[in-house]
């Protein structure tokens, strides 16, 4: 494993010389490393790039990490991995993905994630994006989640991308049965001249079943952010979406969000919120013996936490 | 008696001229309770502002144990110990109630040291450090957590700009047996402003503060004494606790 790897796996999967579980490593589009558990089987795609990741029914506590790490420019990766998670089972997935260009060249990742819920499942989700390195080469992160819950599923995603990816185009779509749960959270910061497009198309089309999708970022600099999101309650059904954003300097935001009631029984809300720091906000934390840079950096930091 | 603070001619106006403060001369002395109040609009939270730097004098000059603060901003006061609690406390998303605390102190805390902090201010800090700061904290709940974010900082002067200010009746009482607690425990100098008789009555000092300059002063006792006897000079309040 390269140096580099290590560094970014240790912002983007919290690893510390060693996973936790079941893995697989994806450095510079090459396997540089897995490992199976007794539950959970990891195994490489055979028409395609990518992975078939199965999780026995009842797995319960168990984690799997699928990092992809890329170290320097001139690589287009792509990758497509699917997961079937089984009945009852209870697991973490840690994906995240970290991109390095020293050399001007551009450095791009672009991972097609397929969930397959089975009943009862439930699934944490993590996946932490950065991009690191010098020089003008773009530094791209483009994932497609797309995720099908069968009734009382349960996935809850985490996502973050916090600095250092030029550009991102993150799409992500779900269909939900009844008395399924999808819970998303993303926390995304742009800066200099970096772009971020995120798309959300959720489906309810079970009884009971339930989206909520929390979106925060921070946009600065010159850089602009688009945010879209599409809930349809097919059904009797809750879905709330919140999009919330901080803009400074020449920051853009964009936030468009749809709701489509499609039965007379679904309750969709949507709330939305785009502003610069509260001046009152950095107040505080200058009477608390902050610099106003400090209290900003403060307030950033734990809006995305 | 030592003088902590020492505001001296003080004046200041609004942005569009309005005089808001009049050459008003104030000290506190080190280790006392100010109260201080007066009808709304008579410039009381402006002074209180002044004092945190919040607001910047337009003449006249602030000492701080002899030492010339004028010209400090709100982070340097802040840096020398001059604590301010808000009116109208302001909520972070994300920022959690643990976090908030913690950079009061300016330290990471222990959970029995944030217990001795919020226990101070009547809460549980079990229940309380990993929420946010958010919309999700009702007046009284979030009140209690200004004033604990403040008494975090072991400060040498405190500003308190009305702490009864948009809380209910029940939290109230308890706000209050939170200021008899840091009365009993005085670390430092404090100054409150005021309308409730029952926070002037833990005063050591009150000052009235009316149309932007000081129209009388003295201790509590003498104080309350005055303005229960002649509460016309004011104006009445319906409030059963309030003075003005």
């Amino acid at each position: 494993m390269k140096e580099i790897t290590k560094d970014l796996l240790r912002e983007i999967s919290d690893w510390n010389g060693e996973f936790k579980g079941a893995y697989n490593l994806r450095e510079d589009g090459m396997c540089a490393g897995r490992v199976s558990s007794k539950n959970i089987k990891i195994e490489s795609k055979k028409d395609q790039p990518g992975l078939e990741i199965f999780v026995a029914p009842g797995t319960k506590d168990e984690t799997v990490s699928i990092p992809a790490c890329v170290t320097h420019g001139d690589v287009d990766d792509l990758v497509y991995n699917d997961f079937y998670i089984g009945e009852g089972a209870d697991v973490t997935i840690v994906a995240g993905c970290g991109i390095h260009t020293e050399t001007g060249e551009p450095a791009r990742h672009n991972g097609i994630h397929r969930f397959f819920l089975k009943k009862d499942s439930k699934v944490k989700y993590l996946e932490k994006h950065i991009g690191k390195g010098h020089g003008t080469g773009l530094r791209s992160i483009d994932p497609v989640t797309e995720a099908e819950l069968e009734d009382g599923a349960v996935l809850e995603m985490d996502t973050a991308q916090i600095g250092g990816v030029d550009r991102t185009t993150r799409i992500t779509s779900a269909k939900l049965g009844a008395g399924a749960k999808l819970l998303i959270r993303e926390r995304i910061l742009t800066e200099m001249e970096q772009t971020a497009k995120t798309d959300f198309k959720v489906e309810l089309n079970g009884k009971d079943s339930g989206v909520d999708l929390i979106s925060r970022s921070v946009a600065r600099g010159n850089s602009h952010q688009e945010y879209h999101s599409v809930i349809i309650g097919n059904a009797p059904c809750t879905g709330h979406s919140e999009c919330d954003a901080i803009i400074s300097e020449n920051g853009k935001v964009d936030a468009a969000p749809e709701l489509h009631a499609r039965d007379n029984d679904a309750a969709l809300i949507h709330e939305a919120a785009i502003g610069k720091i509260a001046g009152e906000q950095i107040l505080k934390l200058r009477t608390l013996g902050m610099t106003e840079e400090e209290a900003e950096a403060t307030i950033i930091d734990g809006f995305l936490s | 008696m030592i003088k902590l603070l020492r505001l001296k001619n003080i004046s200041w106006s609004t942005p569009e001229g309005v005089s808001v403060l009049q050459n008003l001369n104030l000290t506190v002395p080190d280790g006392k309770l100010i109260v201080i109040t007066g009808p709304n609009g008579g410039g009381k939270t402006t002074l209180a502002k002044i004092i945190a730097g919040i607001y910047q004098q337009n003449s006249g000059s602030i000492f701080l144990n002899d030492t010339d603060i004028s010209g400090l901003n709100i982070t340097e006061r802040a840096k020398l110990g001059i604590s301010f609690a808000f009116q109208q406390p302001v909520r972070f998303k994300g920022i959690t109630v643990r976090r908030l605390i913690e950079l009061a102190a300016g330290q990471k805390l222990s959970k029995n040291e944030l217990c001795d902090i919020m226990s101070k201010v009547g809460l549980c800090a079990e229940e309380y450090i990993n929420r946010e700061v958010n919309t999700t904290l009702s007046g009284g709940e979030i009140k209690r957590i200004e004033i604990a974010t403040v008494l975090a900082r072991h400060s040498v002067l405190t500003v308190f700009d009305e702490p009864e200010a948009g809380i209910d009746l029940w939290s109230f009482t308890n706000l209050i047996k939170t200021f008899e607690g840091i009365r009993s425990n005085l670390n430092g100098s404090i100054v409150i402003i005021s309308h409730q008789e029952r926070i002037l009555r833990i005063a050591d000092e009150i000052v009235v503060v009316a149309n932007g300059s000081i129209k009388t002063q003295g201790s509590a006792e003498k104080m309350m004494k005055v303005l229960s006897e002649d509460r016309s000079i004011f104006g009445r309040c319906s409030k059963q606790e309030a003075l003005f």
